[in-house]
């Protein structure tokens, strides 16, 4: 059936609205994103089926597989709805013996944790003190089957478009978007108003509209989570974009090793060709728009715009030169749009509620929310939306529940390979796109790994450079030549052949790679460097004089021994993979300091705390 | 050069020296069967936009990328051979040299980096004797690494084939090898 006019679309989300029977009295949501699929969700979704079918439970129990709700601590989670009273409660680590429990109610008597909920949606709830996050580009992830436009559509679904095809003209659209104060959210933080108005402004028989979900950033999936959980509403705000600039074909670019994601963008835009909101003549307006997917092969330079481009037109992804911007000459040289997953998740929910409504939220110079993915040595890892100015402090020790093990806080690092660290001192810092730049440090897609006492600030640094190096395209200098120049320092530094003078070199050529490097990749790749340096200086001359790691992280530095706690159990002897450690049962053990390959095995498997790690 | 399927064979041998015809005919056909769905034409510009999906599909249904694969792609988009094998070689998706059985990727997302990655790593290396990115001889077990797959709670994280393996410790190492014999 399709939907041709805006009075349509309402008459059938009402008819949604009732379509459940009268009996139905529980709805039971069970996270299946990749992450919940990959600790168990799956056998966990059986065992409630089982159940609900063995039990003679008949139509008062609707299950429904839904996105990431965001609590990856305590996959396996499901939620339990109340249809009576509206009441919700989430059970996290749920097991398949559990589901039964889950099923009959006695969750307290079967020891399921329930966990308490920590964001309000500011679309249709007032926010109360206690929750921090606030959920806008999260509305229907972990709410909905992303696998049925009916769930879209009964939470509002394609309203946005039907109201801007059928009530607005394009500078409408523009103008809502500019006033709102949206900024790119893939890290660059351009106003997103401003680039459609640049596409609007060329005239050209085509244009497109780009999704950029090339989510290459290490420790970010806050992109897959999107799509995987609420993918319509990526498609309805490309629809939207593409009035508003005056484009009929949409392009998403996604990763390859997303293919939950990708299966469920394939249905979304066949179920959405079906109800008639792609295609030709939308609403009846007579605008048409379509959408196709293209995947990336794996390339982090790719999530640039200009080497994006390159990739979608089939050629090596390598960033070309600025100008002339994309908004003039990008896809098939023609004038193009790209914009970020979760800057098109924000959209809808602006057309809907209006540009006041999203400014009331987050700073003045950043509207609207962040979508991070919370992730390292915290207890609570997980996938969070906060308004922008919400402290670094709140985020830690609030929503992840401090450090794990009770170790002590070191850092957290915020925008990826391109972002630096933060340390304990600036924690009480709002954060926004401003506020992190001025740290050393930058927003990003939204990676946030937090880093505890015992990570050694100048082997995260290597490692960044690592990936940066594995990344280069190799297409200018800077980035090809000087990055290698780096790691091979920092490679030095955490040996123990590092000199004062490479502390030296390190920063300038530092300088010398973001002021000379092409694209955005190596103009920012030397960050993880400049910011562990300034805020960790310390850690590297430890390194550099005393030949010694603090964090006790780089093997090279380190001497296994064994100590008077030694029982002589053998258990280290018999683990160690070189056959390094010799002695007599129950008598002290020794390790040959030559032989030793610095595994750490013996101090792993040691249970009586006989060795030293020095 | 393609023999129709009408044609018989009078053992001329010239397919013998035609690297397309040693191909598996099953898996070719599968390959040609797909492009012939693209809306290819006469602008190359237009049908570079499909290459990307075109080996991705080949790989698909080869498992490697070698370079009869790539000519029979190349001849179809109309493009040079040098400039598909240059997509190829800049997407670390992309292969050319055969893969194991069991590819063993192992997350090198920074979750997974400070929970302990590199010594997972190091146990892989040397249980396996190879390096990263090299196959056993046996072609039974391929090694490398995946950036984040997104299970970052579960960290550090080993992907063998499509099953995900969450906290993984070096001595969880063996048990992993020997769960694929």
């Amino acid at each position: 059936m399709t939907i041709n006019t805006p009075d349509k679309l309402n008459q059938y989300e009402k008819e949604l609205r009732n379509r459940n029977s009268s009996a139905l009295k529980t709805e039971i949501l069970v996270s299946m994103g990749t992450c919940g699929i990959a600790a168990g969700t799956t056998p966990v979704l059986d065992a409630l089926k089982k159940e609900v079918e063995e039990g003679g439970y008949g139509d008062s129990i609707r299950i429904v597989q839904v996105g990431c709700m965001g609590l990856c601590h305590s996959e396996p989670s499901i939620e339990v709805v109340d249809k009576a009273t509206g009441e919700r409660a989430i059970f996290g680590n749920v097991t398949p013996d559990k589901a039964k429990a889950v099923v009959a109610k006695t969750v307290r008597a079967a020891g399921v944790q329930a966990i308490p909920r920590s964001w309000y949606y500011p679309e249709d709830e007032e926010n109360t003190d206690k929750c921090i996050q606030a959920r806008i580009v999260l509305r229907n992830c972990g709410r909905i089957d992303p696998e049925s436009i009916d769930d879209y559509i009964e939470r509002s679904g394609y309203k946005a478009v039907g109201r801007v095809l059928g009530t607005m003209k394009p500078q409408d659209v523009i103008k809502i978007i500019t006033e709102s104060g949206l900024r790119g959210r893939g890290g660059g933080g351009f106003p997103t108003g401003r680039k459609w108005q640049f596409a609007a402004a060329q005239k050209s028989d085509e244009k497109y509209v780009v999704c950029n979900a090339d989510e290459g950033d290490p420790g970010a999936f806050m992109d897959r989570a999107v799509l995987e959980g609420d993918p319509h509403s990526v498609l309805e705000a490309m629809i939207i974009a593409g009035f508003s600039i005056g484009s009929h074909s949409g392009v998403i670019y996604i990763r390859a090793e997303y293919p939950l994601a990708v299966k469920r963008l394939h249905l979304a835009i066949e179920q959405s060709r079906e109800k008639g909101f792609l295609g030709k003549n939308i609403f009846g307006s007579g605008f048409d728009f379509d959408i196709e997917l293209k995947y990336g092969a794996g390339a982090f330079v790719c999530g640039e715009e200009t080497a994006l481009i390159h990739s979608v037109e089939g050629k090596r992804g390598e960033p070309g030169f600025k100008p002339p911007f994309p908004a003039v000459s990008g896809l098939w040289k023609k004038p193009t749009i790209v914009n970020n997953v979760e800057t098109y998740a924000n959209v809808c929910a602006i057309i809907r509620k209006g540009a006041a409504w999203f400014r009331a939220i987050g700073t003045e110079s950043a509207p609207g929310t962040k979508v991070f993915s919370l992730t390292g040595k915290i207890n609570k890892v997980g996938l969070i939306e906060v308004p922008m100015g919400t402290k670094l402090h709140d985020i830690i020790f609030r929503l992840g529940d401090g450090i794990k093990d009770g170790r002590k806080f070191k850092a957290v690092q915020t925008g990826g390979p391109s972002g630096g660290c933060i340390t304990e001192a600036s924690i009480n810092t709002p954060i926004d796109y401003a506020s992190l730049i001025a740290l050393g440090s930058m927003m990003g897609s939204g990676g946030m790994i937090v880093l505890d006492e015992d990570d050694c600030m100048v082997n995260v640094a290597k490692f960044f450079l690592e990936f940066t190096l594995d990344e280069s395209c190799g297409r200018c200098t800077p980035c090809r030549i000087g990055n290698k120049r780096l790691h091979e320092m920092l490679n030095e530094i955490t040996t123990g052949n590092g000199t004062h003078e490479m502390l030296l070199k390190l920063r300038k050529l530092s300088d010398t790679i973001k002021d000379t490097a092409l694209c955005g990749l190596g103009q920012t790749s030397p960050n993880p460097v400049l910011s562990t340096l300034k805020n960790f200086e310390d850690e590297y001359l430890a390194h550099v004089d005393g030949k010694r790691c603090p964090a006790k992280v780089c093997a090279n530095l380190l001497k296994y021994e064994i100590n008077d706690n030694c029982v002589g159990c053998t258990l280290c002897a018999r683990n160690c993979p070189v056959l390094c450690i010799s002695g007599e049962k129950k008598h002290k053990h020794a390790i040959d300091q030559a032989k030793c390959i610095k595994c750490g095995v013996c101090f792993e498997t040691c249970r009586f705390h006989a060795i030293d790690k020095n | 050069m393609a023999m129709s399927e009408t044609e018989c064979c009078n053992s001329c041998g010239s397919c013998n020296n035609d690297p397309i015809m040693k191909m598996n005919p099953d898996k070719k056909r599968e390959l040609e069967s797909y492009m012939d769905t693209l809306s290819l034409g006469g602008d190359t510009d237009k049908n570079r936009g499909f290459l990307i999906q075109c080996l991705h599909k080949a790989q698909g249904v080869f498992g490697y990328l070698p370079e009869d694969v790539q000519l029979l792609v190349a001849d179809r988009l109309g493009l040079h051979l040098s400039e598909v094998f240059g997509v190829i070689s800049f997407y670390s998706y992309f292969t050319t040299v055969p893969q194991g059985r069991y590819k063993i990727n192992i997350c090198t997302g920074t979750a997974c980096f400070v929970k302990g990655a590199e010594s997972i790593v190091g146990e892989f290396k040397r249980f396996l004797n190879v390096d990263m990115g090299e196959t056993t001889e046996d072609m039974k077990f391929s090694l490398g690494g995946l950036r984040c797959v997104g299970a970052c709670s579960l960290a550090p994280v080993v992907m063998v084939n499509d099953k995900v393996y969450g906290n993984v410790t070096p001595k969880k190492v063996p048990e992993i090898i020997e769960e694929c014999k």
